[in-house]
């Protein structure tokens, strides 16, 4: 009896989503159509007639809007994908500094930590991108003459960075390896401290032990709030129109205002991230119990 | 149970209460007069035309219109609300209807004025501008040519963008563009040195320079790449709204070409009262006839804005004259007897 109630509950609650978002949709359309607005993509096909300072596929403002668009997942792609991989260094790297007997280490990772949670993104991205990189009056060269750091961006062997995609990476990298240094540490926190006097007692060094013994065991607690770090990693990727990068977001903007078109754009822009975000937690999800099943 | 009863029936009032705002067939010109408030699109980042000044108040040539329209409306200038809008948010908003009137540098053209394109309404133009680029004077650019292969600092989501490609494009040069989401941006990418140029509507390249430290190591190169005929626009689909924003800026116009200003209104009220032969004048000011009737306002809506906003010319003076802080000669922007290009049609 117990039994069939919670399930007639269960289904009287679908049902009522279903209504409501039938509604939304409904609503949606009926105000599209009063105020004109309409459903219709075969702008998507027409030339852009706007260019991109970055573009890794070939770009040319004759081609379609449509093009431009994918061109700007191109370079959101990228971001992501670079920033991912240093603030996942940064982070682990911080983690375990945070663990560090070193107490000017331990110092430095905790101040880094609770400056960079304690700002706001936007804020760092324009300081790295103002202050960083475009107040710099004489180019500074790091190992001469391969790398030199300039207001023009950086030069690594005569390949050129521009500063809006530097300091949006340096932006989000720090920013998230921040969180990411905190998840760590409360990872490695998770493994009971006998497994720490464990591996010392055994005479196996700091590095060996950490790599063997506890990181393995930290990483099922790790891995969860990792991936959403990455999920947020991407979406905060679109606050590179602060900084003047030709990011997803910024291209739609334009698109967006050159079409009108501004709730296709703007679906076209969450089915992307929603696909973006998917494939990244997907992949974390394999890894999570690939790591889980080896441990089992 | 009861609990789930009350949520659906919660549900169900959110719903319908959604949807029963939708007004149909009903001129926003009414809605307005109901709420007994304009609600008015700015920028509220250009000094001169919408900006912030010291008493925390919005001033500028965009604010003063939206004064101008609200008098001739609501028979009083401090019943608007200013909303500040980005160039990309300007034209959903009022699409959606959550502002009734754009008065934020909007260039006006066809896409934007077509059904099909943003499905506006354009009033006439109250600022005729174009499309220039600033450089440091000791960078040694003359001409577009010299900007060849360079940076160039440009404001997302506005028509500049286009504007400054079809130009190099047209000559077959190349460029890099930086675009920034925000003015301020454009102007903080330009001074630091990101790129040789800034392009923007030439009054904004002015009122930028004017705040720079040193307005003396810029110059706004002679090349024009566009027209800019900047102009107030309202939702496309009301007629009704559009006729009578129309007027009142042609009001503005006419009242200059008449020689009416803020302060001799009331002399040329009791003149036109007096003389029964001067019909034009008689009117314009709504002492005879039913003019400001049939664009569904007050008979002497004109003698309302006058008394608030003055002219056009007044307007003009105060926020872009030579003692303003933002100083932009009138150039086209004046009245056709005076060389301009500005002429109101016959109110009759």
């Amino acid at each position: 009896m117990r039994f069939t109630k919670s399930y007639i509950i269960q289904y009287l609650f679908l049902l009522i989503i279903i209504l409501f978002l039938i509604l939304i949709i409904n609503n949606v359309h009926f105000n599209l159509i009063r105020t004109g607005l309409g459903f219709d993509f075969a702008w998507l096909f027409r030339p852009a007639s706007f260019s991109l300072a970055e573009h890794i596929l070939p770009y040319s403002p004759s081609n379609s809007f449509a093009w431009a668009l994918l061109v700007g997942w191109t370079n959101s792609l990228r971001v992501i994908f670079v920033a991912l991989i240093f603030s996942t260094i940064i982070g682990i790297s911080a983690g375990i500094l945070g663990k560090s007997h070193n107490y000017i280490l331990k110092f430095i990772s905790r101040l880094y930590i609770l400056i960079i949670r304690q700002t706001p993104l936007l804020l760092q991205l324009l300081f790295w991108y103002f202050v960083g990189f475009l107040s710099i009056r004489n180019p500074v060269n790091i190992i001469v003459p391969i790398i030199n750091i300039s207001n023009q961006g950086i030069n690594i062997f005569g390949y050129i960075l521009t500063p809006e995609f530097s300091s949006l990476i340096i932006g989000l990298s720090v920013f998230t390896g921040a969180y990411i240094a905190e998840i760590v540490r409360g990872g490695l926190n998770s493994v009971p401290k006998g497994q720490w006097e464990a591996y010392k007692s055994l005479g196996i060094s700091d590095s060996i032990g950490l790599k063997d013994i506890i990181i393995p065991q930290a990483l099922p607690a790790i891995l969860p709030g990792l991936t959403s770090q990455y999920l947020n990693l991407a979406k905060n990727s679109t606050l590179a129109i602060a900084v003047g990068y030709a990011d997803i977001y910024a291209v739609s903007d334009t698109v967006i205002n050159q079409t009108g078109k501004s709730i296709e754009g703007f679906i076209l822009l969450l089915i992307g991230f929603l696909f973006i975000n998917l494939i990244i937690s997907n992949i974390m999800e394999f890894f999570n119990r690939n790591i889980l099943k080896n441990k089992a | 149970m009861r609990k789930l009863l009350s949520s659906i029936i919660g549900l169900t009032l959110l719903i319908s209460g959604c949807s029963s705002s939708n007004q149909i067939g009903k001129s926003r010109l009414d809605i307005i007069k109901q709420r007994n408030q304009l609600i008015c699109g700015v920028s509220g980042k250009i000094p001169g035309f919408s900006f912030l000044n010291t008493n925390g108040k919005y001033s500028g040539l965009d604010v003063d219109i939206c004064k101008a329209i609200s008098a001739a409306f609501l028979e009083s200038p401090n019943n608007i609300q200013l909303r500040p809008l980005t160039a990309a948010e300007r034209f959903t908003s009022l699409r959606t209807g959550e502002i009734d009137l754009l008065s934020r540098n909007t260039t006006f053209n066809l896409s934007r004025d077509s059904q099909k394109g943003n499905g506006l309404s354009f009033a006439p133009v109250v600022f005729h501008d174009g499309q220039g680029l600033m450089v440091k004077i000791n960078s040694g650019v003359k001409d577009l040519k010299d900007l060849s292969n360079k940076s160039i600092c440009v404001g997302s989501g506005t028509t500049t963008e286009q504007n400054i490609n079809d130009a190099f494009e047209e000559k077959s040069l190349k460029y890099t563009p930086i675009k920034y989401q925000d003015l301020n941006q454009v102007i903080a990418g330009y001074l630091q040195g990101r790129c040789a140029a800034m392009t923007s509507d030439r009054s904004q390249l002015a009122a930028a320079r004017s705040s720079f430290k040193n307005p003396g190591n810029h110059v706004i190169l002679d090349n024009i790449l566009s027209k800019e005929p900047l102009a107030p626009a309202t939702v496309g689909n009301d007629e009704r709204l559009a006729d009578a924003v129309r007027w009142v800026i042609y009001a503005l116009i006419e009242a200059e070409e008449k020689g009416i200003t803020q302060s001799n209104i009331n002399q040329k009220l009791d003149l036109a009262k007096d003389n029964k032969g001067m019909k034009p004048l008689r009117r314009f000011l709504g002492i005879e006839g039913d003019l400001g009737e049939k664009l569904g306002l007050a008979n002497d809506f004109v003698v309302k804005i006058i008394k608030t906003t003055g002219n056009y010319g007044e307007i003009y003076n105060r926020n872009l004259g030579p003692n303003s802080q933002v100083y932009i000669p009138r150039g086209l922007n004046q009245i056709s007897k005076q060389g301009g290009i500005l002429i109101s049609p016959p109110f009759n």
